[in-house]
């Protein structure tokens, strides 16, 4: 259970039925969205605030019927704004535990603005963001996302517009907490989101997910069976960044790029590897790693950076309680009278 | 020194302060009127400066002003021409002399007049030199060089004497309207109290520029405006903006609910924002958001949590605003919308006033997308109509626009200090936490409000949002006959508010010849115009609305009792076609004027006078 944070914790245990709401739910059979709901149902219990304490915010697309899903608060708003309809919320009540599920067009296209804001201004909200690569809603176009040369229904020909690497943007907008994870993997989905819950600040967790109807081998190059082992590396903190099929490959720092290396192969040991520090304040190998791909390099999966920096919601709180005992203007009539005023007999 | 003798009384005068951006005329202006204040007499004010922070010197572009109207009577306006013209420089003459009435004073500072001024304002001819100032009773002063000298013994750096020579100007406006120098001096101490070297430096100015006035010859008469007679209480001058501000804040209070503010800096409308952040003290959560539709979201957000949460605008931001307000609507939450509009369309004329986003405040949304459409018509006001929009939205559970203008916003009058436990209860619709009866939309049988319930409470978890609901349950619905009802639903639901607010008022008889209708910030102008013609024995009313959407109930009597009807407003015609929609069965003249500028009661009495004289020779 976190207790780090103000949230009220639940007085009894809670499980998953608790956090299952009487909804249909109606995405389409095979969607990853239906892994993503499941590992929420699995964490929120573990988490183990009150359920009245969860609430979650979305915008328009697929992603965004999630609010219906989770038996708790939930706001379903208009496309791109979930960032900061969540603001609002987040600031109204800082005790909440509050989660925007989203799209890559809902957040990085339409709602780009109100995205990388709430990033940089680190108010503590845990973001979900389905990346399909694809505008599943309106029924197959591009999207930010989508890899330059995809064909779509509005890329005919191709894309020819060079899409965000969903990292590189978090941590260019000053992201605290950026981690990755994929929708075939419950178990990695549900240790990332308790970790992006911990976290103190804005929470932005990837999620590679494919549409089962508009891009369903988005991510092929990277789940296949022959081709995960050796094109994924799961990040461990504390742990030195090994990955292939025979554990055999790793990264190194050199110089200042990243490179990967074979274990055991020019005097090349395990000792040798860069070991992941997910809390280091200084971004640079977060970014790295974010923004590896293949086939140069793996995809970085786990959380990629959890630097501890002050949240906007707690400074604001320190600035009310600070003007509360510091002001002589303690109520409306205080301020009414304040400066000149003069009484007429 | 020849000391004057000869005193006018007047029952109430206009004063213009005009000069570069960055001479200070804001705080002369601002100095005199507290000096009015302090006197007893009633007031108005409205500063007008250019959109540009700092336009190149002495130009017209660059001319900065502030207007003050003064009386022993009740003040409507800040004043349409004035009587007392204070210009600094020849750009700031140039471009004010036409609002100086005939015969009016206009003081000069001459040190100002040299050829390369004379010919950056735009003169061919050295305007103090040729017959064009000859209808004015012109003072010359050269107000720069005698600061310069005023300040020659005292030990102060030399900067300050370009910066004070606005005080050189109110010294001599003091002694002209016979105010105290002690009272200027205690006035200016406040000011610059904090800063010793600045407060001797201005005050040795403001007291050499009075007595350089008591020994002018050119000063034929002083003058005197008497007390006003005003209702007994403690008193203050309040701009709109910082009045819609604290209405905001007491309607916050009353309610218990706290304050959130999501805004986006938009001129005229910025001060709201800018003051509001001032008042952490009250737990007023003030976000500066990233644009307009994170303004209003966010504020959205945090009504949904629970807070009173408004946001505050200008037309193009009201724009943007639209598919947000839509989202307020459909998910029934209160919300304040300020709009203190300016000229449009498009960025228009940022700085001026217009009334011309009615329309789009009462439709201009996606959808059926009723709410509630207020209007503020006076500079202090704004304080209870901020508070009565606050009221009406938490109350009804429904967001309210409340339309202000730059001229209202900007402005200001004496307020009469209100207390907050004086005002009327403001009692929102919250659920009980753990009711077993809670659902979303379910609804008050005689207003048809929902309950409100935040996240965090017990046992009242519920999830809304922009997709259509069922009625009662809240469930996605994209049933026909239920949409159908929800859309009548929120139309009546706002339509009911009429049994909630006060009925129309008339300045005037019940019945006439004309009735004058207008709304929001011409109230001033048009209350002059129609008393004015009362005491000519017309038989004109006024009915000045402040209730839009829904109109008072007794609107429609009202308009039934008068053989003309006319309707003013600062736009092509909005109102008096909502009012043709509304009441067909009459007939309305009107009025309009886009020109970013106010009604003026000259104008207005002759638009009057002309529809009376038809009717007699109809």
């Amino acid at each position: 259970m976190l207790d780090k944070k103000r949230v009220e914790k639940s007085p009894v245990e809670l499980s998953k039925k608790d956090f299952v709401s009487d909804q249909m739910v109606k995405w389409c059979p095979g969607c990853g969205a239906h892994a993503i709901l499941a590992a929420i149902h699995k964490v929120f219990p573990e988490i183990g605030y009150k359920k009245e304490n969860f609430c979650f915010v979305s915008g328009i697309g697929c992603s965004s019927r999630f609010p219906y899903y989770v038996d708790t608060y939930g706001f379903h708003g208009i496309h791109g704004r979930a960032a900061a309809i969540a603001s609002g919320v987040k600031m109204a009540n800082t005790e909440l535990s509050l989660w925007v599920a989203t799209g890559d067009g809902d957040s990085m296209a339409i709602g780009g603005n109100h995205f990388i804001h709430l990033i940089r201004r680190n108010i503590d909200i845990n973001v979900l963001l389905f990346n399909n690569q694809v505008y599943g809603l309106t029924k197959g176009q591009y999207s930010p996302t989508t890899p330059r040369g995809g064909i779509t229904k509005t890329s005919p020909h191709g894309t020819i517009e060079h899409p965000f690497n969903t990292a590189g943007l978090v941590m260019g907008a000053q992201g605290t907490f950026f981690a990755r994870c994929l929708d075939n993997n419950i178990n990695m989905m549900r240790d990332v989101m308790y970790e992006a819950a911990k976290h103190d600040g804005t929470s932005v967790v990837e999620i590679l997910q494919s549409c089962v109807i508009y891009s369903e081998d988005a991510f092929e190059n990277i789940t296949s069976k022959e081709a995960r082992d050796e094109t994924q590396l799961r990040l461990e903190h504390g742990k030195p960044m090994i990955f292939g099929k025979n554990r055999d490959k790793g990264i190194v720092l050199s110089g200042n790029k990243l490179r990967v290396v074979n274990i055991g192969e020019n005097g090349v040991k395990e000792e040798d590897l860069l070991v992941h520090d997910q809390y280091k304040k200084d971004p640079g190998i977060h970014r790295m790693l974010g923004r590896m791909q293949p086939p140069k390099y793996p995809i970085a999966l786990g959380v990629i950076r959890a630097a501890p920096f002050n949240t906007y919601d707690r400074l604001l709180n320190e600035q009310i309680e600070n003007a509360k005992q510091s002001s002589s203007i303690q109520c409306v009539d205080d301020l009414l009278n304040s400066g000149d005023t003069w009484e007429i007999k | 020194m020849v000391k004057k003798s000869n005193v006018v009384e007047l029952e109430d005068v206009v004063v213009k302060f005009v000069g570069d951006s960055g001479d200070g005329m804001q705080l002369a202006g601002t100095l005199f009127s507290e000096m009015a204040a302090f006197s007893g007499n009633d007031l108005a004010t409205f500063p007008d400066f250019p959109a540009e922070i700092r336009a190149p010197h002495n130009t017209v572009a660059g001319v900065s002003g502030f207007q003050i109207h003064v009386g022993k009577r009740k003040i409507y306006t800040p004043g349409d021409m004035c009587d007392v013209l204070v210009a600094m420089n020849p750009a700031s003459l140039r471009a004010n002399v036409k609002w100086a009435k005939d015969g009016a004073t206009i003081l000069l500072d001459e040190s100002t007049f040299d050829e390369k001024a004379i010919h950056k304002a735009g003169y061919q001819e050295n305007p103090l030199k040729d017959e064009s100032l000859r209808d004015y009773n012109v003072v010359k002063a050269p107000i720069t060089e005698l600061t310069k000298k005023s300040l020659q013994d005292l030990n102060v750096d030399k900067k300050l004497a370009p910066r004070t020579k606005n005080m050189f100007a109110l010294g001599m406006i003091t002694y002209l309207f016979n105010r105290e120098l002690e009272r200027a001096i205690s006035l200016v101490e406040r000011k610059f109290g904090s800063k010793p070297e600045v407060f001797e430096a201005n005050k040795a100015v403001i007291s050499a520029g009075y007595k350089y006035a008591e020994s002018l010859e050119s000063i034929k008469a002083t003058y005197k405006v008497d007390p006003a007679p005003m209702e007994k209480g403690r008193y203050r001058n309040i701009t709109g903006n910082v009045a819609t501000a604290w209405g905001l804040l007491a309607a916050s209070e009353r309610s218990g609910r706290p304050f959130f503010l999501g805004s986006y800096p938009i001129t005229p409308a910025t001060e709201i924002l800018m003051e509001l952040s001032h008042h952490k003290s009250l737990e007023a959560k003030v976000f500066q958001a990233e644009d307009e539709i994170a303004g209003i979201c966010s504020a959205i957000g945090a009504s949904f949590a629970g807070s009173f949460a408004a946001t505050t605008t200008s037309g193009p931001g009201l724009s943007l605003k639209s598919e947000a307000i839509g989202l307020a609507v459909m998910t029934e939450l209160p919300l304040v919308i300020v709009n203190v509009q300016r000229g449009g369309p498009s960025t228009g004329l940022p700085t001026k006033s217009e009334q011309s986003d009615l329309l789009q405040a009462l439709y201009g949304r996606n959808g059926e997308c009723p709410v509630i459409v207020m209007a503020a018509s006076s500079p202090a006001n704004c304080f209870y109509y901020a508070y009565q929009a606050s009221k009406l939205s938490m109350e009804h559970m429904t967001p309210v626009i409340l339309l202000t203008d730059g001229y209202l916003g900007l402005g200001s009058e004496l307020l009469k200090i209100p207390k907050v436990k004086e005002l009327p209860e403001i009692n929102p619709p919250l659920a009980k936490p753990n009711d077993p009866d809670y659902k979303p939309y379910k609804r008050d049988e005689n207003s048809l409000v929902r309950k409100w319930a935040a996240p965090g409470t017990d046992g009242l978890r519920h999830r809304i949002g922009g997709l259509e609901k069922t009625n009662i349950d809240g469930n996605v619905s994209t049933d026909p006959l239920n949409h159908q009802l929800m859309v009548k639903l929120r139309e009546e639901k706002v339509k009911r508010v009429e049994n909630y607010i006060p009925e129309q008022t008339l300045v005037g008889e019940e019945s006439g010849d004309l009735l004058v209708i207008g709304w929001g910030g011409t109230e001033g102008a048009l209350i002059s115009t129609v008393k004015r013609m009362q005491e000519e024995n017309y038989k004109i009313s006024l009915a000045h609305f402040n209730y839009i959407k829904p109109l008072p109930k007794n609107t429609k009597n009202i308009l039934s009792n008068f053989k003309k009807i006319i309707v003013c407003e600062l736009n092509m015609g909005q109102f008096v076609n909502y009012l043709k929609i509304s009441f067909p069965e009459f007939h309305y003249y009107q009025y309009n004027k886009v020109q970013g500028l106010p009604f003026h009661v000259n104008e207005l009495t002759e638009v009057f006078k002309n529809i009376l004289e038809e009717n007699k020779h109809a």
